[in-house]
């Protein structure tokens, strides 16, 4: 089938098997390999963008259905050289550790600050709780989330110092 | 260039690998394409125990986008059916005669893409002949048992090995003399790590030079090389292993999987790289399970609570093939560290391994080689004797535990504790809970008939494997190398032998640099995970990075310093002995604006400089470390949970956490890997738990059935810190990357019994969930491991 999807502001027009799974879409067809894939059953959330501006986890989407929208992902956070907070956060509060589950948490929670810009611990982890973390326990990320919240125009990250 | 170098060492310092994961760049293997890849699929067995009749693979090698099919024939023709597991046994790559464990690999599929390798696993047609199956380790050794491994010569029974540590004799006469005896059964079931990259690889042999290139998962790269070298056949200087970026490991990417085997025999056969990766099911199915320890333990005391020993029978259940990875000699590894944190006059343990009709594996999941076992056994009859001393299991802990002076200590199983302060880091961590405030709270919620329970864990850890003369892996001593290189302007190349999956190596070890040779921790490049590219050793599992690889890099970066000196010495005309080092310079002692910088060195060591003697021209060193030792890290965790007695959901409302793991490089990464591990703690005893039915099936294959914890059942964690170094680490570390999985199961399980008191219950096994709770305060608990009944 021939689909035209709109991927990080460019147009991808590509011929695909029906049943191809978003997220191989676009790992494999347009090597966008930061988003992940992590289980059988719509469980890890290691796979989530956006689909219209909203989050979905893109191993639950066939790329057909994508045809003629909107799709965001990890590697559109970073604008102009300059990051989002959101990925501020997750390095200043060490959010991530393995960094598998790191590009769907982010998107996520980008997408939580766009709707909720000062959400509560309690509503960072319902906003995560369709997602696994294997490394953190989950704490860093709230905290990660929090950090860009509170940090919405930050600019520039510096270089890694110490505070000891 | 005269300025003192900034002072960049040890600290909270934010992640150097961060910068390429918040971009979405790492580099994971499933990310990797070559030109003219393949990709492989496997078909897995739907009988844990069956006898093959016929493979055809007809309709599959006929399938357009085919490029091969592998069975276990075409691998016995090969000598490669079987491989040997870490633990002197043999496992099937692709089963030859018969099937073992529901998930196992029978063919193997190479095709343009992974969605047709996928279709034409379906085409293949096997007949089997259905056998008998032993799904309970319990029944393993009946009469009746259907003999699972017949393909071992003269093998008549399921049994695989006994094992004992301790002295029975001393263990029998103190428990004769003692006022009270307490004994349990307690299972701790099977889990799985479940990393959220699932285990794969990329094979690819180039025919032309002979080489074999892979990019594995792999927490291992150099033992991987060596074993594939063995079992292949190919020379080892041919073969290289990249572990690039991994999505996290915890055990599960240790061993050599039969997915591995066939990806590189795919790749020799089509002249193509071969890529393979599984999927979530394969990945709970097939690869390293953990635990699966039916435990009988019992625990001797006086009537005033001072306790004598501790004694415990085990079944081991090892699944279908012994692939559990153990230092040789320990083949239920440290499990005999069971005398804990409390000083005992004798122990005695006995392991009895056995067959069952499940996946290999055995030691997996952030456990150090079955502490997690030792810990949660000895905690969990702590805490019996408690309750039936009726006295408060703090108070219990604090008369028990070792004293400082106490150390360096020999345990009743003979293990040497390094280095600790016990009672302080659990006065702390009651400090921090507000613990009798918390028994306050508990008590008045129990007249108004809730249920609120306090658990306290008190563990100790053995990480660091290991001193060579103990211990070794596949006859690999557990020593790992460093080299460091200083290039000319002063910035260095750390290359290290451990592989990162997601602990931060690149960071953390070049802080180590940045602390002994006074440059910036940015001025170090941290290599790792690629064997043409760094020195041999055996990885990073069991907590061994810091304790072995951290010590290898302060020892390595001291042997460059030294040579510093020499040049350092000819620099200023004066006798290395007079030179005093100061953070990134030295100098002539007593004169502080006499010294030259660390940058200032290499550039000479690399310039016109009369070289000294023993100075080749620059100043690069290598060095391999032997630890003389285990590191022991410790700590005293606290859960606080609420029960509802209705529906038996446990709601974790606080868990406080105090590490010991002796100097801390960077507490920013020590805290965050104390986190990971206290999530897992109460994932495993609250929801995790790979079950089977009778017929073998496994039945938490997926992340429907195999519950991970989320944001929503992890509280926010209270963590406190002690500090006592140990003695014989060049840095006072210990390690620190299992210590919270080891030590929490118990306190959430402790916690949750305390909560049952007023029920009368004793002990309940894990994982506690809501059903198992709801049916131990009925009185009938069921067996965790088993189908539901
Ligand atoms: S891959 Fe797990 S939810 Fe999409
Ligand atoms: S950082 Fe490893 S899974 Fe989240």
């Amino acid at each position: 089938m021939k689909i035209t999807v709109t991927v990080n502001g460019q147009d991808h027009e590509r011929d695909v098997e029906p049943r191809l799974l978003l997220v191989h879409f676009l790992r494999d067809d347009l090597g966008l390999t930061g988003t992940h894939w992590g289980c059988d059953t719509s469980n890890c959330g290691v796979c989530a963008v956006w689909l219209d501006d909203v989050p979905v986890k893109s191993c639950t989407v066939l790329a057909v259905m994508a045809d003629g929208k909107t799709v965001r992902t990890v590697e559109d956070l970073e604008r102009d050289g300059e990051l989002d907070p959101v990925q501020k956060g997750f390095s200043e509060c060490h959010g991530l550790q393995c960094g598998f589950c790191t590009p769907g948490m982010l998107m996520t929670s980008r997408w939580l600050l766009d709707t909720n810009p000062d959400p509560s611990d309690e509503e960072i982890r319902v906003a995560i709780s369709g997602q696994l973390c294997r490394c953190t326990g989950y704490e860093n990320i709230v905290r990660s989330v929090r950090w860009a919240a509170e940090h919405p125009a930050v600019q520039n990250t510096s270089e890694p110092d110490v505070t000891v | 260039m005269t300025e003192t170098p900034q002072h960049h060492g040890f600290g909270s310092m934010r992640r150097k690998e961060d910068a390429r994961f918040i971009r979405g760049r790492g580099t994971f293997v499933d990310d990797i394409k070559l030109p003219g890849m393949l990709h492989g699929a496997i078909l897995h067995s739907p009988h844990a125990h069956a006898r093959i009749l016929s493979v055809d693979t007809g309709a599959a090698e006929a399938h357009p986008k085919v490029k091969a099919v592998i069975t276990g024939e075409v691998l016995a023709a090969m000598g490669l059916a079987w491989m040997p597991t870490l633990s002197g046994d043999v496992q099937a790559v692709l089963a030859t005669d018969k099937v073992r464990f529901q998930g196992q690999e029978v063919a193997f599929v190479i095709a343009e893409d992974h969605y047709s390798a996928r279709d034409a696993i379906e085409l293949i047609n096997v007949e089997y002949d259905a056998l008998p199956v032993v799904s309970d380790a319990r029944t393993a050794m009946d009469e009746e048992a259907p003999v699972i491994r017949d393909d071992l010569e003269g093998r008549t029974d399921n049994h695989i090995f006994d094992w004992e540590a301790g002295d029975r004799a001393r263990t029998d006469e103190v428990f004769a003399g003692a006022d009270v005896v307490l004994s349990q059964d307690m299972l701790y079931p099977r889990v799985h790590p479940a990393p959220l990259e699932t285990c794969g690889i990329v094979a690819d042999m180039d025919k032309v030079t002979g080489k074999l290139t892979v990019w594995a998962t792999t927490q291992a790269p150099h033992a991987h090389r060596t074993l594939y070298a063995l079992v292949t056949g190919l020379p080892e200087h041919k073969i290289r292993v990249i572990s690039p970026d991994i999505g996290g490991g915890f055990g599960n990417k240790v061993g050599i999987y039969p997915g591995y085997v066939c990806s590189i025999v795919g790749s020799i056969v089509t002249g193509k790289p071969v890529k393979w990766m599984e999927d979530r099911s394969e990945n709970l199915m097939t690869t390293s399970f953990a635990r699966d320890y039916h435990m009988s333990g019992s625990i001797a005391a006086t009537r005033d609570g001072k306790v004598l020993g501790v004694r415990v029978t085990t079944l081991a259940d090892h699944g279908a093939f012994n692939g559990t990875a153990q230092p040789t000699k320990f083949p239920a590894g440290f499990f005999h560290v069971f005398t804990g944190s409390y000083d005992m006059q004798a122990a005695h343990c006995e392991v009895t391994g056995v067959y069952t009709n499940k996946a290999p594996g055995g030691v997996a999941y952030a456990c150090s080689f079955r502490i997690t076992e030792a810990v949660y056994l000895v905690e969990r009859l702590i805490d019996l004797l408690a309750a039936e001393l009726d006295v408060d299991p703090a108070e219990l802990r604090l008369k028990n535990l070792l004293q400082p002076e106490q150390f360096p200590y020999t345990c009743a199983t003979g293990w040497e504790y390094d280095s600790g302060d016990y009672a302080t880091t659990l006065r702390l961590a009651l400090d921090m809970a507000g613990y009798d405030a918390l028994r306050k709270e508990q008590a008045e919620k129990r007249a108004r008939g809730e249920l609120m329970g306090i658990g306290i864990s008190f563990f100790t850890e053995a990480v660091g494997a290991g001193p060579r003369k103990h211990m070794d892996i596949m006859g690999l001593g557990m020593a790992d190398g460093a080299e460091l290189r200083v290039h000319p302007t002063g910035k260095a190349v750390l290359r290290i032998s451990v592989q990162s999956q997601g602990q931060g190596h690149e960071t953390t070890f070049a802080q180590i640099v940045a602390e002994e040779l006074g440059i910036p921790a940015d001025d170090v490049e941290v290599v790792h995970g690629d064997t043409d590219q760094t020195p041999f050793g055996l990885g990073t599992y069991g907590s061994r990075s810091t304790p072995v690889s951290g010590a290898a890099t302060a020892v390595v970066t001291r042997k460059v310093r030294e040579r510093a000196r020499l040049v350092a010495g000819a620099m200023l005309e004066a006798d290395p002995g007079d030179l005093e080092w100061d953070a990134g310079r030295w100098f002539v002692r007593g004169d502080r604006t006499s010294g030259v910088t660390i940058q200032q060195i290499a550039m000479a060591a690399h310039g016109d400089l009369e070289l000294p003697e023993g100075v080749e021209g620059h100043l690069d060193a290598t060095t391999v470390y032997n630890p003389p030792n285990l590191t022991f890290p410790y700590g005293a965790y606290i859960c606080v949970v609420d029960v509802d007695a209705g529906t038996g959901k446990v709601s974790v409302q606080r868990f406080i956490a105090v590490d010991d793991c002796g100097v801390r490089i960077n507490p920013m990464i020590v805290e965050g890997q104390v986190h990971g591990g206290l999530a897992d703690g109460i994932g495993m005893a609250l929801m995790q738990v790979m079950a089977f039915d009778e017929q073998g099936n496994h039945l938490g294959a997926s992340f429907m059935d195999y519950l991970l914890p989320t944001s929503m059942e992890c509280p926010s964690w209270e963590l406190g810190a002690t500090v006592t170094p140990s003695p014989h680490h060049p840095l006072g570390a210990k390690g620190v990357g299992e210590s919270a999985t080891v030590g929490s199961p118990a306190a959430v399980v402790n916690a949750v019994v305390d909560a049952l008191k007023p029920y009368g219950v004793r002990h309940a096994d894990m994982p506690l969930t809501p059903a198992n709770v709801w049916r131990t305060i009925q009185g009938s608990p069921f067996r965790t491991d088993l189908a539901i009944t």
